[in-house]
């Protein structure tokens, strides 16, 4: 169940944690937000991880993301434990192995496109950045708009800056939380096409955070995470392709839940 | 991350807040301008007092009848003119040169309907040369003005505006009366001195005719009293060895047996002039360390706007963090802004300093006032420390984030 098709498999997994607990401790108390959790990603695997507030999956993505020490567990990313590494370390292993994009997109204000993207080559001391981090907007369709200020962008646009400074770096994987959250639904579904374009053609393993169904529909595994738990791993039958099907409005999500409409405007409206 | 790069990040970070950057850096250049400003102040009017002594005649000794200080001896042997005359001797006095000598008291002079209360300045034919100061008009006091007691003046220029209403007054050949007796006037003396020391309130007459006619200034013994000896030395160096010469003879012609018994001082031009300088140094030590509280608040100003600016820029730092930049990496980025900050307004500082001192060279006619290179050096090197001190707090504070932390702060 944990693992997802069968070609990919074979080797050895990206991100595999074993029995990954977190414990904060509260003045007196402590708090348990991860009991726990052993997961195996692969190579170009494309999924969401799931789950309510409080679930701890924000603690799963730190974690993941090398943001955070698991209390208790081992952590394997791309062969290598970084659950016993030390801050600089940790920031190495970000740089080089794990590409971010945040709800917020997280740009550095009154900074253009291509400086935005150069900024994890430059902590990684890599050489030819400019030429790297063009190519990078050049994947996200954002060739034309280098010098552009954040300010001058759209939201979409914005967030497919982060995803060429998530990727300019080729990381092992890309870890997004919650991507399209901030964003109206055209935009939302052009940033999904990216990342299933980049999945697909370039085989970059991306982790989604989400609490959203229909964004983990276009993901090809779900993991759905409670009280700190995994209580489900699933394969996607037939992952959406965005821009493809039509998001179904409230109305229709909610379709025969409802006794009567005491209260709302006119027929005209729900049609 | 390379040390050039993270510069490039601080100067960005510091060109996108640019209106914050100038403010932050406005303590430090009223600060460094201060220092400077006042050092390069306090030199120039040392500078200009130096001048001015020097024009008086730094290598002239000056000697005037004095109490002595011991309470075993209240007997004053008065100055006279053969004890000039015989310091003049080389074998008396080696190192010096010449000696002049003046008789002064005070008097009425009366021309036409002005008349005006002045010293009166008996004088020897050589105290021009001694003292360094020529007439502007006419002549002064000759030799044979002095053997034949004559009765010629020569006046000073503020004697000259008293009397006649101006300075540019030409009174050669006027007569005037000097205590009710009449003079005639030979010349005119040049500007003495200028904005702190002026002696142009003075009447020249012969020394013999102050001595005789103005007075009596007759000793027990026949000779005649003076008030002053000014004894040239040969060089300023040789200050030291003619008054020890000067002190010796006075003293076995006075009867002196102990140093305090002495009833002569014996004072240099160059002595009022290191006290001046002692007063003039303290004062400039005083103004720079008040400016230098200035620099201090600059520097703590600082400190304030990079702990505002840290605690502003949380996620950027988190987001840094996230991206790989480690430790290291920011706290050299917020020291180096921290410290190009301080350095900047250190700069302008200077530039404040030097235009400053621009505008008063222009502005006091008597000050040359000039940046020192060792104020400059000074006020950068401190500028770098105050910069490098004061935002190494703020530096720390946001290298010692957690990521998690501050990726999300509101």
């Amino acid at each position: 169940m944990s693992q997802a098709n069968g070609k990919q498999q074979a080797g050895k997994p990206v991100i595999d944690i074993r029995k990954i607990t977190k414990v904060y401790q509260m003045g007196e108390m402590k708090l348990t937000v991860l009991r726990g959790i052993s997961l195996q990603i692969y190579k170009g695997e494309f999924l969401s991880i799931m789950g309510p507030s409080g679930s701890g999956k924000s603690t799963l993505m730190n974690i993941l993301g090398a943001l955070d020490q698991p209390t208790s567990g081992e952590y394997y990313l791309d062969g290598v434990d970084v659950s016993k590494m030390s801050d600089n370390e940790l920031a190495r292993i970000r740089n080089k192995k794990i590409g971010f994009v945040f709800q917020n997109f997280n740009l550095l204000k009154r900074t253009e496109a291509l400086r935005q993207v150069e900024l994890p080559l430059l902590y990684g001391g890599v050489r030819n950045r400019t030429a790297r981090a063009r190519q990078a907007l050049e994947a996200v369709g954002l060739g034309h708009r280098l010098d552009h200020l954040p300010s001058e962008l759209s939201g979409g646009q914005q967030q497919r800056v982060a995803i060429a400074r998530a990727i300019v770096t080729q990381p092992a994987v890309i870890l997004a939380d919650e991507p399209t959250g901030n964003l109206d639904s055209r935009s939302g579904t052009e940033v999904m096409q990216i990342f299933q374009r980049l999945n697909r053609e370039k085989n970059i393993t991306t982790v989604f955070v989400t609490h959203d169904p229909w964004i983990a529909r276009h993901t090809n595994r779900v993991i759905m995470l409670r009280d700190g738990k995994i209580v489900a791993d699933q394969r996607v039958k037939q992952p959406l392709n965005a821009g493809e099907a039509e998001r179904p409005s409230e109305a229709e999500e909610l379709q025969g839940i409802f006794e009567a409409t005491y209260f709302g405007g006119s027929k005209e409206e729900y049609n | 991350m390379g040390f050039a790069e993270i510069f490039r990040v601080a100067l960005e970070s510091l060109l996108i807040n640019r209106l914050r950057s100038i403010l932050t850096t406005l303590g430090i250049v009223i600060g460094v301008g201060a220092v400077i400003g006042l050092v390069s102040l306090g030199r120039a009017v040392e500078a200009f007092i130096a001048n001015e002594f020097a024009a008086l005649g730094a290598n002239v000794l000056e000697i005037r009848s004095a109490a002595p200080r011991s309470p075993t001896r209240d007997r004053v042997e008065p100055l006279t003119t053969l004890e000039a005359a015989r310091l003049a001797n080389p074998t008396i006095a080696p190192s010096v040169v010449q000696t002049a000598t003046s008789y002064t008291l005070f008097g009425q002079v009366v021309a036409e309907s002005e008349r005006t209360t002045t010293t009166l300045n008996g004088v020897s034919a050589n105290y021009a040369a001694v003292r360094n100061w020529q007439p502007l008009l006419g002549e002064f006091i000759s030799e044979e003005h002095v053997r034949e007691t004559a009765r010629v003046a020569v006046l000073g220029l503020d004697v000259v505006e008293t009397l006649f209403g101006s300075r540019d007054y030409n009174p050669l050949g006027v007569t005037v009366r000097i205590n009710e007796r009449s003079f005639t006037v030979i010349g005119v003396m040049s500007q003495r001195g200028g904005t702190f020391i002026s002696e142009d309130n003075v009447i020249f007459v012969p020394i013999s005719t102050a001595q005789t006619r103005l007075s009596s200034a007759r000793t027990r013994d026949g000779g005649y009293r003076v008030s002053t000896i000014y004894a040239q030395v040969a060089d300023e160096t040789l200050i030291q060895t003619a008054t020890q010469e000067i002190s010796a003879f006075l003293s076995e012609a006075h009867g002196v047996v102990f140093e305090n018994e002495q009833d002569f001082r014996i004072t240099s031009s160059s002595d009022l002039l290191g006290i001046v300088n002692q007063v003039s140094s303290v004062l400039t030590i005083f103004l720079t360390m008040i400016a230098s509280i200035s620099l201090l608040v600059g520097g703590i100003g600082i400190m304030n706007i990079m702990l505002v600016s840290v605690t502003e820029r949380t996620r950027e730092i988190g987001l840094r963090k996230a991206l790989g930049a480690q430790r290291g990496d920011i706290l050299t980025q917020f020291l180096i802004e921290s410290t190009l900050l301080s350095l900047l307004g250190g700069v302008f500082g200077i530039l404040l300093a030097w235009i400053a001192g621009l505008i008063g060279t222009a502005l006091i006619a008597e000050l040359t006032i000039t940046l020192s290179l060792d104020a400059v050096i000074l006020a950068t090197t401190v500028s770098t420390l105050v910069g490098v001190f004061f935002g190494y707090y703020p530096a720390s504070r946001a290298a010692n984030m957690r990521p998690i932390d501050a990726l999300r702060f509101e």
